[in-house]
């Protein structure tokens, strides 16, 4: 006899409907969390639009006018080759924003998969696996992150490539946790009891309830995944020169304390990015906090 | 207390043994032949050297033999001939391994102390100025890179305002001291060299700053928000009304129990310090075992890069076993 589709009673969808309105509520009166936003939506609107209007191309050199300092002409000043400095962080945002983007994505979709397979098959595969997770959590990762990229080579995708290893035995770790945890329930029982297969638990009654906490830490971590890779094209194994990755310009203009906006543009823009992720990560976690909600909201 | 010592340490081994394997198995994928690195393009053309050398060096095994050999040549300390250097590279760790620990040992003596220190007074003057600057510090600790703000603070300190001396340990009109632990402001008091002593000293507060900035900044919100549970604890409440200072309900039955989750935060600031000391030694020319591993990686020295990976790891999990033992000296529940 087939599994029947369990469809939610009016009481359930509104009780979702409502979770959901006050989730919402929470994150729009968190004004931190709403500045984050605006930031993070400000680079990807540069990202997207920066052909259209920015002053100079991101590999045109004017020689004539190197190491010059912030004029109406140049706003951020020129670099060791006369390139503009506004120009190249502002190309710069089109490396870093999908860079993170696959990376956490990836991490949290390969990771968040590994974990919830093994935390309901369970066993052997669920020991190994973790061992696994527990051996790459062993090193810190910006150390495991240099010796796969010396092994592979630098560039772009080798440094993709390093972080998706070093960060997916988090998710694994947490999205497992929280279906050992959510799979006792009775909802998941009855589900089993009515014949549903290991796929159709996870996908229909395990994952929906467990991928709020995958999400927070995702956010949380978004941060984190930018900072590591401009500290890999820091120390020249991330994104090959001339590509205007922040990480490398900030190297560029490491020895150039004369010229303080090589660097200090650069830095900036990773600054103010990872403040916006990590902002919008603590306003995620305090919405999804029962604890919050009930003294916000009341 | 010693139960907890060997439970613990137990656990370590299968922790350092997957360490190995990870280390092994990588080494092993690297692309490229690593004979060609050692022998170079005339010797490789020759296919009775290119055996004898790879039965020399264990190349022509299994596997499982491979990895055997390597556990055996660990354990009597080999790791392999640095390319780059053409030196063994547990030497190559040995010279440049106290750099880091005196590097990480300033850090953290800054982030641990400064950072309860923090935390319990913003605690304690909840939501006043000192508050305030907590937040920025835990903010900019958590936002900054740690090679910007370095680059920063040496732009500011040294370049601008001359309150910092250069980088590396120590002025290049200095000798360093006689060698007996590596660190040099140790080896200079013992050696009652004191104006070498502040000297180093002086070198060693900059980028200790920098890198123990972020977890500053951790470890000061983690022992605010503990402190402000306990500080609304009954017992709390009860010194209070026994009529003890404020200082004493703070400092004697508040703290100890408030430093708790903290302990957990101190494992992480270790991992934290050995990540960051990578970037932080190659701005402040500080000769650790950082700086030699983002030399190795450039160079591609794979011999040098997984000797560090290999050394990191073990001070990792040296480290967490350590904080798992304070946690037991702390709460006498975990010992039993």
């Amino acid at each position: 006899m087939p599994a029947r589709t369990v469809t939610h009673s009016k009481p359930v969808a509104l009780a979702v409907k409502t979770r959901r309105r006050h989730f919402a509520q929470a994150l729009l009166r968190n004004q931190t969390a709403l500045a984050g936003l605006l930031v993070v939506l400000g680079w990807v609107a540069v990202a997207l639009t920066v052909s259209w209007w920015a002053p100079y191309g991101p590999l045109q050199q004017d020689v004539m006018n190197r190491l010059k300092p912030p004029s109406p002409r140049h706003l951020f000043g020129t670099d060791q080759l006369g390139r503009d400095v506004l120009s190249r962080v502002m190309y710069g945002a089109q490396i870093s924003l999908p860079m993170v983007a696959i990376v956490a994505g990836g991490a949290t979709i390969i990771g968040g998969s590994i974990g919830a397979i093994v935390g309901i098959v369970g066993g052997r595969i669920d020991d190994l696996v973790m061992r696994l997770a527990d051996i790459t959590l062993a090193f810190p990762s910006i150390v495991l992150a240099m010796a796969i990229v010396a092994a592979t080579g630098p560039g772009l995708s080798n440094i993709v490539l390093a972080m998706l290893i070093t960060g997916w035995p988090q998710y694994a770790r947490l999205m497992r946790g929280q279906v050992l945890s959510i799979k006792q329930r009775e909802h998941v029982e009855a589900a089993r009891a009515l014949g549903a297969s290991d796929a159709r638990v996870l996908a229909r009654h395990l994952i929906p309830h467990c991928v709020s906490p995958v999400v927070v830490a995702a956010s949380l971590d978004l941060g984190n995944v930018l900072l590591l890779a401009a500290g890999l094209s820091f120390i020249g194994l991330g994104v090959i020169p001339p590509q205007p990755e922040w990480g490398a310009m900030v190297a560029e203009g490491r020895t150039k304390f004369l010229q303080w906006w090589m660097s200090g543009f650069p830095g900036l823009a990773i600054t103010s990015m990872v403040l916006g992720f990590n902002f919008i990560g603590d306003g995620l976690r305090d919405a999804l906090d029962p604890r919050f909600r009930t003294s916000k909201l009341a | 207390m010693g139960k907890l010592l060997v439970r613990r340490a137990w656990i370590l081994v299968p922790t350092l043994f997957g360490a190995v394997l990870a280390c092994f198995l990588i080494a092993h994928y690297v692309p490229g032949d690593p004979l060609a690195a050692v022998l170079g393009d005339r010797a490789m053309e020759n296919p009775e050297i290119v055996a004898a050398y790879r039965a020399k060096w264990g190349l022509d095994r299994s596997l499982p033999e491979q990895f055997g050999i390597y556990v055996w040549n660990l354990v009597r300390g080999d790791l392999g001939i640095s390319i780059r250097t053409q030196r063994p590279v547990v030497e190559d760790l040995a010279e440049y391994l106290p750099a880091t620990l005196e590097l990480a040992l300033g850090s953290l003596v800054l982030a641990i102390g400064g950072g309860i220190l923090l935390g319990v007074v913003a605690a304690v003057r909840c939501n006043s100025w000192v508050d305030q600057v907590l937040r920025v510090v835990a903010m900019t600790g958590s936002s900054t890179p740690v090679f910007w703000m370095a680059l920063i603070f040496l732009q500011v300190f040294y370049a601008g305002l001359g309150w910092s001396p250069g980088p590396g340990r120590l002025d290049t009109s200095l000798s360093p001291p006689p060698s007996r632990t590596g660190l040099y402001v140790v080896d200079a008091l013992l050696a009652s060299n004191l104006s070498v002593a502040l000297n180093a000293l002086r070198h060693l507060l900059l980028p200790s700053i920098v890198l123990g900035w972020r977890q500053l900044g951790l470890i000061a919100r983690i022992t605010r928000a503990s402190m402000l549970e306990v500080l609304s604890a009954d017992y709390v409440r009860t010194a209070r009304a026994k009529g003890l200072a404020e200082r004493v309900a703070v400092v004697r039955h508040a703290l100890p129990n408030a430093l708790l989750p903290t302990v957990t935060i101190i494992g992480l600031a270790v991992a934290g310090v050995l990540a960051g000391a990578v970037q932080t030694e190659v701005i402040f020319a500080w000769p650790g075992v950082g700086r030699y591993a983002v030399e190795s990686s450039q160079a591609l020295d794979f011999t040098g890069i997984m000797g560090v990976t290999l050394l990191i790891s073990c001070l990792y999990a040296l480290s967490n076993l350590a904080v798992d033992l304070l946690y037991g000296v702390l709460d006498p529940r975990i010992r039993e």
